[in-house]
């Protein structure tokens, strides 16, 4: 068993801390062709689910009015950084009700800084 | 042909360089040590038996297989089996490096017990529709006409015991090989609970 949490530990990679409530900026490496580049995702983190190498989050951001999902698996090669743009408050570990909140009922307290 | 004795240790995901996940059963694998070179001279055919899981206590081995050992002069092993290896010596040690990335091989090893199963699971009958009334829900239904051959023909798919067989999964990609460590990470399912001795071998 040891050997087996070896090589799930062997793709464990340090991204940061973010919680669920965040707001992040996931920076996805994409492969167009024979050329890479970085592209960003910004976006509320609804939720984190899984463990080991099979962890994923999913980052949730209202573009052009369309409410548009993402999940990332946290040890992905793929993901080159994520950058923590704000600090959520919320009671909740999955934020599914966000999908039916439009405007300023979608919008999330931010975590007062003292209280980190 | 390549051959190798391992142990299931289970499943898990992994990723490779260009970010894509496989799922992937790890086998601790090797390093398995060459009791005995069967010849054609002696034996009638070309074989190689090879050992795995060294077992620490000589005592816990029984008498005319310790004496196996012993002649050939190697520690005793837990798990005996032969392939047509080739060209090798008793003594030598086999590992994972005989196998690389990308290779396809074949996994044999005792499956599951699924211990006394209907047709259904067991030999993917269709059963019946589970409402409007049907009454017939799992059933295997007829197994045979009456005037001609008025009996069950042979190997006629019947419940019973299901799982615990010699099963043997062919073109499975070896997706790494971890040297350091004995470890094969195979794409997909074998068969076996985890610590399942499994035989693992490449065709050409």
């Amino acid at each position: 068993m040891n050997l087996l949490g070896a090589v799930e530990e062997s793709f464990k990679r340090d991204l940061g801390t973010f919680n669920i409530g965040d707001t992040v900026k996931v920076y996805v490496k994409v492969v167009e062709g024979d050329k890479e580049r970085i592209q960003p995702f910004q976006g509320v983190v609804i939720g984190r689910k899984g463990c080991g190498t099979r962890e994923t989050f999913m980052v949730r951001k209202v573009s052009f009015g369309v409410g548009v999902e993402k999940i990332f698996p946290v040890c992905s090669p793929n993901i080159d950084r994520i950058e923590v743009i704000k600090r959520g408050d919320v009671r909740r570990s999955k934020l599914y009700y966000l999908r039916g909140k439009k405007g300023k009922a979608a919008k999330i307290k931010e975590k007062e800084m003292s209280a980190l | 042909m390549t051959g190798i004795l391992g142990k299931k240790l289970g499943m898990t995901q992994v990723f490779d360089e260009s970010g894509k996940m496989w799922p992937v059963t790890v086998v601790e694998a090797g390093p398995c040590c060459v009791v005995q070179v069967k010849t054609r001279e002696k034996d009638g055919y070309e074989a190689v038996k090879i050992g795995f899981s060294e077992v620490k206590k000589a005592k816990k081995v029984n008498k005319p297989s310790r004496g196996v050992f012993t002649k050939a002069g190697v520690a005793p092993y837990k798990l005996l089996k032969e392939f047509p290896l080739g060209d090798i010596k008793v003594g030598e040690m086999l590992t994972v490096e005989r196998f690389q990335k990308g290779d396809l091989i074949s996994v044999t090893g005792i499956s599951k017990g699924k211990g006394f199963q209907g047709v259904m699971k067991r030999h993917n009958y269709s059963g019946g529709p589970a409402s409007h009334g049907s009454m017939f829900y799992r059933a295997p239904g007829s197994i045979g006409a009456s005037s001609f051959p008025s009996r069950v023909w042979k190997n006629k798919g019947l419940p019973g015991h299901m799982g615990s067989v010699r099963v043997t999964v062919k073109n499975l990609k070896i997706v790494d090989v971890k040297v350091d460590q004995n470890l094969l990470l195979i794409y997909g399912a074998v068969p076996g609970t985890k610590g399942t001795y499994l035989e693992i071998r490449k065709e050409r």
